[in-house]
């Protein structure tokens, strides 16, 4: 394919600012991202075994205290949760969420969580819960790129990231397309080195297309939905948004009961759900609007054969009152085309399809993504390299390519380093202080900020495999957290010994030990390397 | 045959601005078409419609020779897709 030159070095030039821009917001995105697939099992890993064994409950008589909770917490109470696998899912039978109203629609960091007990006597027990945070500071770093709050303004700037990012992603492949055949299956790794990092570059860009343009299309949706639902309203929809989207939702049943005590028993709500869907395997109940005409159950549960509808998965809305199933719209597998094409945007966003083999291949493309974005910019900084002559003095190299490369340094391994020791003290952590969110943030930001210090200090070349074995110490932090629990379970901390959070302490283990071996070859190279005009050298 | 001009600020704006009219007229075309798709989930695809015909048209913008003809084009494609927008809601 032919396209003119001044085309090619427009695009080239579209493609390295947007990308410069972009990337080390897209490094702490992707690396968070890659993470937050696996929020469900590393919230587990960080929350301790249940000690009591409480009194052992049935879902159906559990109704009674839920209905308990409805009626006496009414002005408080949106939704709650009637959790058919408590201990599995390492929480209580009956939850719910308080959401701080001085705070924004998304921004959760200060909810509070409640659960209800039913005591010997009958009278039910209203205490306070502390779920582990963990996975959903991971998760807020991630969709709104390191940022500490999930606030609208903070997320409109990931919008304007997520929409250089789709530039950034259409540039590189025009810029590809002529040269695409001739160059993707060269990869020379005889050559010089900017050549090598270029082939990689390339290869990896191209490979995991699909997947970036799955993320910046669906992260731009995400910044910005509300405001394009806005003007759609507006200009399209004629004000008659609202009644779409209630369009097909049940009619409220004005002379249906309003008394929670009268709902039909949890355990016919499950059996109608599997009789829609053999696959569905339900793990939770939440009642919404109970007292209302407008009261909704919706048994949300997973199906590992079909995509699911949303990332929690995919749910049946009930009438509570009658049991009857009022829609399939957001039933895995039952959707219908439209419904199956709306949920695949968020399934490809969320790994939330195919089971946990999609989830390790999102796992990799995720690192595999932050890695694009940190060789884009070495390629950046390299490509404007003073190259010493014969005879010659050192050039001094440009500010400008030091800056960045000491930004790229501090900022990607920053994040590295500080979510792993953010891990790593979760457990210590939760053992002696209450508002474990906040300590997160403080210690995530702390390695953050000195690390990005320390680059700028060190400079970048000492600095890059000095972060690199501190990232690789901070992640082998992880596992030993977990031996302690294991050998001095006095200590307060413990172990777990299921498969998928052993995974985590294993993962862990890997990551630290491939960190070190990057921290060792790349030390040679700074002190011994061939190329001593790069930024990445450092003579004594 | 005319030389190529960058005209970096021109083209950006014609990219943001007529692709966002663009992207908003073709989700506008795409919610007259007769689907069969019930209205609550029909409505939410015509907001995912916008974002990709928006970032494409934003991309690809820069192809156009010049800024001039960036916004002239962009601006037919505009005033193609609302004249069929109208005529399907005539009929």
């Amino acid at each position: 394919m032919k396209i003119k030159p001044e085309i090619i070095r427009v695009y080239k030039t579209l493609h390295s600012w947007t990308g410069i821009i972009s990337a080390l917001a897209l490094f702490i995105a992707f690396y968070a991202g890659a993470l937050t697939i696996f929020s469900e099992p590393l919230m587990h890993w960080a929350t301790p075994p249940a000690v009591e064994s409480t009194i052992e409950t049935s879902i159906d008589d559990a109704v009674v205290l839920l209905s308990h909770v409805i009626k006496s917490e009414a002005d408080t109470v949106r939704s709650i949760r009637l959790h058919i696998y408590p201990e599995k899912y390492f929480t209580q039978q009956i939850t719910w969420e308080v959401h701080d109203k001085s705070a924004g629609e998304l921004d959760s960091s200060n909810n509070k969580y409640y659960t209800v007990k039913g005591a010997l006597n009958g009278e039910a027990i209203i205490e306070q819960i502390h779920p582990s945070p963990l996975s959903k500071f991971i998760d807020v770093l991630h969709r709104v790129l390191g940022l500490p709050i999930d606030s609208d303004a903070n997320r409109w700037i990931m919008g304007v990231i997520a929409a250089l990012y789709s530039i950034a992603l259409i540039s590189g492949l025009i810029i590809l397309l002529p040269i695409l055949v001739k160059e993707l299956f060269a990869f020379r790794i005889g050559r010089k080195p900017k050549r090598v990092w270029l082939d990689a570059h390339n290869i990896v860009g191209v490979f995991s297309l699909p997947l970036h343009i799955v993320m910046a299309l669906t992260a731009f949706v995400f910044a910005y939905h509300d405001i394009i639902y806005g003007v759609q309203d507006k200009v399209i929809h004629e004000g008659q948004l609202r009644q779409a989207f209630m369009a097909d939702m049940p009619k409220p049943v004005a002379d249906q009961p309003t008394n929670p005590d009268l709902m039909v028993l949890p355990s016919e709500l499950i059996k109608t759900a599997q009789a829609l869907s053999a696959n569905f395997i339900p793990y939770r109940l939440d009642y919404s609007a109970i007292t209302t005409p407008r009261a909704m159950v919706r048994v949300w549960g997973n199906d590992d054969s079909a995509i699911a509808p949303r990332a929690p998965g995919g749910f049946i809305p009930m009438n509570p009152y009658t049991g009857e199933v009022q829609s399939t719209l957001y039933l895995p597998g039952h959707q219908g085309a439209a419904s199956t094409t709306l949920s695949s945007f968020f399934a490809l966003h969320f790994a939330t399809f195919g089971g946990n083999f999609i989830r390790w291949v999102y796992f990799l493309l995720g690192l595999a993504g932050a890695w694009l974005f940190f060789t884009g910019n070495l390629l950046w900084i390299e490509g404007r390299r003073k190259r010493q002559k014969r005879d010659e003095n050192e050039p001094k190299q440009r500010k400008d390519v030091r800056v960045l490369a000491t930004l790229t340094v501090g900022m990607s391994l920053g994040c590295v380093a500080g979510i792993s020791l953010m891990i790593a003290s979760s457990k210590i952590l939760s053992l002696y202080v209450s508002e474990l969110y906040q300590w997160h943030q403080y210690v995530y930001y702390t390695v953050f900020f000195v690390a990005l210090a320390w680059a700028w200090l060190r400079g970048p070349a000492r600095a890059l495999f000095e972060l690199l074995y501190i990232a690789a110490l901070f992640t082998l932090f992880i596992p030993l957290s977990s031996i302690i629990g294991l050998l001095m379970p006095e200590t307060g901390l413990w172990f777990h010994l299921k498969p998928a959070l052993l995974a985590v302490d294993i993962t862990a283990l890997l990551l630290s030990l491939a960190f070190a071996r990057m921290a060792w070859h790349v030390r040679k190279r700074v002190y011994f390397g061939t190329d001593r005009d790069s930024v990445w050298a450092y003579t004594k | 045959m005319s030389s190529f001009q960058v005209d970096w600020l021109s083209k950006s704006l014609a990219g943001v601005i007529l692709g966002l009219f663009l992207s908003l007229a073709c989700s506008a075309v795409f919610m007259q078409m007769p689907l069969g798709i019930a209205v609550s989930v029909k409505v939410q695809l015509a907001m995912w419609v916008v974002a990709p015909i928006w970032m494409l048209v934003l991309s690809l913008s820069f192809l156009f020779s010049s800024g001039q003809r960036a916004w002239l084009l962009l601006g037919l494609a505009n005033v193609c897709v609302v004249t069929i927008y109208g005529l399907l809601r005539l009929f």
